[in-house]
């Protein structure tokens, strides 16, 4: 089987709620340093397949298989903050982690949340939030990073510096990434597959594959697929403001 | 007749009181985070029924209470899986039922006990075998939560969070449940069924405002527990009151205290 080196492998997955197919006979394959963004329109499944991917829902059919002793590091889309417990953010970054002083501090640099980590939680903004789940999910040095449309509640710039931070951390760690974002104009230099879900794959592959598919413009329209093909135009060293767009780790 | 505070009724009292509060404010923060202030008030409810059924069939109150408590928390997060109705309706429905079987159960018995005092408390019913329970009770919910401790606080900020680092929330419901009801267990005597929520609220919502830290709110909740339930019991001997509402009306003023306080230290 040449799923053994997979970190995360699954075949022929299907979920099903209160009669509807939520996921229909999925296949896919996340390996080492991949970058693998899930795109899809609302109630597509993309949630449901990360969590039957990290394990914490199990389908009704198929076979979800993962590497030992795989690490994990989760960064969901928000969290309800309680504004009855006072916690800072160190707290809540530390709760039942291992870790010691230099992994910590290290973390807290790379995402530039040094200025944070005494501050109460319940203060934070929505940008500072992100980069506090963040680090948290970067703590314990995963080998895969799950992020669950992770710039969704950020304003344009908040996104572009997001994204930016995430780029980084995958040129800078030997880590993969598989995110669900329909910022898709925004990620697609980064990531180095795209895979389409409504329910089942419509269409997987590079990015630049992907725009051309016709499932695709289908499912985004002319403009999406246009504004793609403008993105992948711009790899000119010349725009330096928008070089984190441009994945030179896979070029 | 005089009674003086070192009696051994009233030392046992605030003994008893002290079990309370020792593990009132632990458990209340969880209550106030999670909001399962209704949670609590149904387990409690329940209890009565235990009261019934433990005293019926010759097994103690407190055995009758442990089972019917945990029978009910258990019911219902199962019932609360299926989703059809929402929670509070759900907890609406079952403890209101299982407080109306309790009182049918006590009265077609005739069974001779004071249920006034098993809904506001009375120190005079405390005996030093009550106490040697009661601090067993403690010492299960400091160790069950102590161990716990970081995954229960997981689970309350974000279960999806949890699950992805190996926990599963179900066990820490059950958790939960589990030391909610050696609360009402303990609780009972000396509060009373109706105003044990009060405990589990009024101590951790005076320390929020007071607390840095998740572990400093349920300190602090723990001492102004204390703090109220000796007080309160002295309150109830001097003008001859039942105990659990004087513990509540000083816990009470001390929230308001605090909160003036901290309007006073804004300005």
């Amino acid at each position: 089987m040449n799923t053994f080196n997979a970190l995360i492998s699954a075949s022929n997955v299907s979920v099903f709620k209160h009669q509807k197919s939520i996921l229909k006979n999925i296949d896919i394959q996340i390996n080492k340093n991949d970058f693998i963004t899930i795109i899809g329109p609302n109630g597509a499944g993309k949630t449901m397949l990360l969590k039957c991917l990290m394990g914490f829902y199990k389908p009704n059919f198929g076979e979800i298989q993962k590497k030992d002793k795989l690490k994990i590091g989760y960064m969901p889309q928000s969290i309800n903050v309680i504004n009855t417990m006072p916690i800072t953010v160190k707290n809540f970054i530390t709760v039942r982690k291992k870790y010691d002083d230099i992994s910590f501090k290290q973390v807290i640099s790379e995402v530039d949340i040094r200025h944070l980590v005494d501050k109460q939680l319940s203060v934070l903004s929505g940008g500072e939030m992100q980069r506090v789940l963040l680090a948290r999910s970067l703590l314990n040095n995963p080998d895969l990073l799950v992020l669950d449309e992770p710039a969704q509640n950020l304003d344009i710039s908040g996104q572009l510096s997001f994204y930016k931070l995430i780029q980084e951390i995958y040129s800078k760690r030997d880590i993969s990434i598989l995110m669900v974002s329909h910022d898709l104009h925004l990620v697609m230099v980064s990531t180095k597959k795209v895979l389409c879900l409504s329910n089942h794959i419509c269409c997987s592959g590079k990015p630049q594959q992907v725009a051309q598919d016709p499932e695709f413009i289908s499912m985004f329209g002319k403009d999406m697929a246009n504004m793609m093909a403008v993105y992948q135009h711009t790899n000119n060293p010349s725009h330096s403001d928008s070089n984190f767009l441009i994945g030179d780790k896979n070029n | 007749m005089e009674t003086k505070i070192t009696d051994p009724f009233i030392l046992r009292g605030i003994l008893a009181g002290i079990a309370v509060a020792l593990i009132s404010g632990l458990v209340g923060c969880f209550v106030v985070w999670r909001r399962m202030s209704y949670y609590g008030e149904s387990i409690a409810h329940s209890s009565l029924l235990g009261v019934g059924l433990g005293i019926l069939l010759g097994t103690g109150i407190n055995f009758g209470i442990i089972v019917v408590c945990l029978i009910f928390g258990i019911l219902f997060l199962w019932l609360q899986q299926n989703k059809i109705l929402s929670t509070d309706t759900l907890l609406g429905v079952l403890a209101h039922l299982a407080l109306s079987i309790g009182i049918i159960v006590i009265s077609l018995n005739r069974i001779k006990i004071d249920i006034h005092a098993f809904l506001f408390g009375d120190i005079l019913t405390v005996s030093s075998n009550d106490l040697w329970w009661m601090y067993l009770g403690v010492i299960l919910v400091i160790i069950l939560v102590s161990i716990n401790w970081s995954s229960l606080l997981l689970v309350t900020i974000d279960e999806d969070l949890a699950r992805a680092e190996g926990i599963n929330p179900i066990y820490i419901n059950l958790l939960l449940t589990t030391v909610l009801t050696i609360v009402v267990a303990v609780s009972l005597q000396i509060i009373g069924l109706l105003l044990i929520t009060a405990m589990l609220i009024i101590p951790a919502a005076t320390s929020r405002r007071l607390a840095g830290s998740p572990q400093q709110m349920a300190l602090f909740a723990t001492l102004i527990g204390i703090f109220s339930v000796i007080l309160g019991i002295f309150l109830s001997v001097e003008v001859d009151a039942p105990s659990g509402p004087s513990i509540v009306i000083v816990s009470a003023t001390l929230f308001f205290l605090s909160y003036l306080f901290g309007l006073i230290k804004k300005d």
